[in-house]
């Protein structure tokens, strides 16, 4: 363990307080991703290094080397100051990082600068009605023709798709290859002619994904990524970072943060809900499963930079953080009674109404971006080395 | 930057992990804890002295090899794995602290040769249970401990009503002493009673005791880590192996699923007992709320692979033959000692100005 806690860390925290301190007004709380105000924090946050830190200047990022121990100062210091650490969304979250990894350097420059300022704003192309935890059995297709692919298909559960500038999508261009060789990843934009969206209402009663549908949509021929055929690694690649995103340590720590405040100043028969003892242990159990994600994440991160195998350690961030999540959301819930119930328009709300909508969104989460029993496949065949399902043959 | 083992930390894991393998394997384990072997956790003790391994956290200058508590994690985590009878965390751990507290170069030197070891009595001061406790003059002591930590030592190191800490040689006037059977037989439990006891003040200052107790609920967890890490190795080993309905069980997924859970809840563990045990050493404001949370979680977490690979084995799992019930107890054991998860998280609770 080389955490030296120097005196250049010692000054890296006071600098992000100081930030803070003289910037947190500007922040935005629950604004349109779209305002003025929450792009104008994303680009003074670049500015300054507390998001995109480690994505090249040369890519509209900050460019600093990456250092775990500073990632986790600006991690802290957000989330003691409940203040938002920028975007994030399918297009800075997943495809940034496999741009950065396996897109040409056209792609590169066209698309990464945009996307991290907030300004050009993706979805996510991946599952159909008939290819969910089976992902690579998806049929919308595209085949060439001249120089432009033509997509037809339909796509489900598409974040955003309704706000979206571009879409990065799974196509399949093989059709005579075996499945997972017959899919390429190609980019385009959400306004090309062809493409009709349908909103589907999810449990949360919000309108956040829906059903994407195509119909001779032309998509110019060098908007791929990876060569023909090679979709399902760039996927794979882009369901990594996904992964890694989606359970989120430092979101769960400014939640954790929320939620002893919370306790801190609701009651029941008068008395706060932090000085019940059963509460207070159900809060600190919880903590201690957040710290522990949070020590995973560095280890994970340490890891990728000192080239060490951390592969399980990187396996489970998806499966344990959204449950931790939805757990700590829940935790919330329970200790308020009735109150937990209040919703929309309820003058009781508390925080916004966001602990009863994130844990239903959480329990989204463990569902999408592969399920939680998708995810113990992968932990077990190939985390630790279990045998597969033996094949079913098709029938017919 | 790096949130890891050092390569030496690993070389270390590996020799220890090579040497009990070898020299103290399930069957030798089981004879000290059947009592076949008589004095068997004090005789692998002295083999262990050979490697170095009471001498981890001793100054040089008293002929130890003043390794960090990281590295006595390490070896912990090993000893857990291989569900080793020893005297390794009141000896060469929990005792150090004081002593080199107090300044007993001399008992700190006996010590890393592998002439005397510790067990450990504090407990009482932690929380009293069966009314226990033991109150001081500063120079004798009066009451009683029961379960403590490496019974069967040569001395002890007592805790008293204030926390202040003492040590008192197992053949002391004035002390009686009788073993206590536990679940766990690799680790010998007992009760010391005290009558006026002589006994050596080491420290009085509550920093000392919180440092000694963070330490052995660090170790405990690290104890856990390894012991835990075996269970899902030997689960995972027998469901690829054992085989129902023409296919081995692991291709299941009701099975592969509680070996995928059982690795995903404990692989955060592992950079937990990194850092916690780093944290004894080098980031004292964070020492005490991470040493508490790790206890806890690791006891929890402890408990879930205990049960889940003992399920994973089916019938083969409940039975003395195949012997996991060693770990499962192991588990146990450190999970009761030094706090169980509620008291740790309480104390968590209350060093974060929680608890009014």
């Amino acid at each position: 363990m080389d955490l030296s806690h120097g005196s250049e860390y010692e000054a890296f925290r006071t600098e992000v307080q100081q930030f803070l301190h003289e910037h947190k007004d500007q922040a935005p709380r629950g604004e349109n991703m779209r305002s003025r105000k929450v792009l104008d924090w994303q680009r003074l946050l670049i500015d300054n290094g507390y998001t995109a830190r480690t994505i090249p200047r040369e890519y509209g990022g900050f460019g600093a080397d990456p250092d775990i121990l500073k990632g986790r100062i600006i991690a802290e210091e957000f989330a003691n100051a409940r203040v938002s650490q920028g975007l994030g969304g399918q297009g800075i979250s997943m495809l940034v990082p496999t741009l950065l990894e396996l897109g040409t350097e056209e792609q590169k420059q066209q698309f990464i600068k945009p996307t991290i300022e907030g300004e050009m704003v993706w979805c996510q192309g991946y599952s159909e009605p008939g290819a969910g935890s089976d992902l690579a059995s998806l049929r919308t297709s595209a085949t060439l023709d001249g120089d432009e692919w033509v997509v037809n298909g339909q796509k489900i559960w598409t974040s955003t798709a309704h706000i979206a500038d571009w879409i990065f999508c799974l196509v399949r261009t093989e059709p005579d290859a075996p499945k997972h060789r017959g899919i390429s990843f190609l980019l385009f934009r959400m306004d090309t002619p062809g493409i009709e969206i349908r909103p589907l209402v999810d449990m949360t009663l919000a309108a956040n994904f829906n059903e994407t549908f195509f119909t001779d949509v032309h998509v110019p021929k060098h908007q791929i990524v990876g060569e023909r055929g090679q979709g399902w690694q760039v996927a794979n690649a882009i369901l990594g970072h996904e992964r890694d995103s989606l359970g989120d340590p430092n979101a769960s720590l400014t939640r954790l943060n929320a939620l002893t405040e919370l306790m801190k100043h609701e009651t029941m028969g008068g008395q706060r809900l932090i000085d019940n003892p059963v509460y207070r242990d159900r809060l600190m159990k919880i903590q201690g499963r957040v710290m522990a994600m949070r020590f995973n994440d560095m280890r994970v991160l340490s890891a990728r930079l000192n080239n060490k195998n951390a592969t399980l350690a990187r396996m489970i961030t998806k499966l344990q953080g959204t449950e931790l999540r939805h757990d700590l959301e829940g935790l919330a819930i329970d200790i308020m009674g009735e109150v937990g119930l209040a919703y929309q328009d309820n003058p009781y709300l508390r925080d916004g109404g966001s602990w009863q909508s994130q844990y239903m969104y959480f329990l989204g989460l463990i569902i999408g971006g592969g399920t939680s029993q998708i995810q113990k496949n992968i932990i077990s065949e190939r985390g630790l080395e279990m045998p597969r399902e033996p094949k079913v043959e098709k029938q017919g | 930057m790096e949130f890891g083992l050092s390569e030496e930390q690993t070389l270390l894991a590996d020799s220890v992990h090579r040497f009990l393998e070898e020299q103290v394997p399930l069957e030798r384990v089981r004879g000290i804890a059947t009592g076949e072997e008589t004095d068997g956790s004090q005789s692998v003790w002295q083999e262990l002295a050979d490697l170095g391994i009471p001498a981890l956290l001793i100054p040089e200058e008293q002929g130890g090899v003043g390794l960090s508590q990281l590295d006595a994690a390490v070896v912990a985590e090993m000893f857990g794995y291989h569900t080793t009878p020893a005297p390794f965390i009141g000896t060469a751990v929990m005792a150090p602290i004081a002593l080199k507290a107090a300044g007993d170069d001399t008992t700190l030197a006996a010590i890393a040769k592998g002439e005397t070891t510790v067990g450990v009595a504090i407990g009482e001061a932690v929380a009293s249970r069966l009314d226990a406790g033991v109150t001081s003059n500063g120079e004798r002591l009066t009451g009683k401990c029961v379960f403590i930590i490496n019974y069967g030592s040569d001395r002890y190191l007592v805790a008293d009503d204030t926390g202040a800490l003492f040590m008192v040689a197992s053949d002391a006037d004035g002390l009686t002493h009788r073993p206590l059977t536990t679940v766990d037989r690799t680790r010998p439990s007992g009760e010391l009673v005290f009558d006026d006891t002589p006994a050596q003040l080491l420290s009085s200052d509550a920093a000392t005791f919180e440092a000694v107790l963070d330490a052995g609920r660090v170790m405990l967890a690290a104890d856990t880590l390894g012991a835990a890490q075996n269970m899902i190795d030997q689960a995972v080993a027998y469901a690829k192996e054992r085989e129902q309905f023409n296919r081995p069980i692991g291709s299941f997924q009701a099975v592969k699923h509680m070996c995928a859970e059982m690795a995903a809840s404990l692989e955060p563990c592992r950079p937990m007992v990194w850092y916690a045990a780093h944290a004894l050493d080098e980031i004292p404001e964070e020492a005490r709320l991470t040493a508490c949370h790790t206890k806890a979680h690791l006891a929890e977490v402890g408990t879930f692979i205990a049960k889940t690979s003992t399920e994973v084995h089916g019938g083969m799992g409940f039975t003395d033959l195949v012997g996991l019930h060693y770990w499962f107890k192991r588990i146990g054991f450190n999970r009761q000692m030094l706090g169980v998860p509620e008291l740790v998280r309480e104390e968590a609770a209350r060093l974060q100005g929680l608890v009014v």
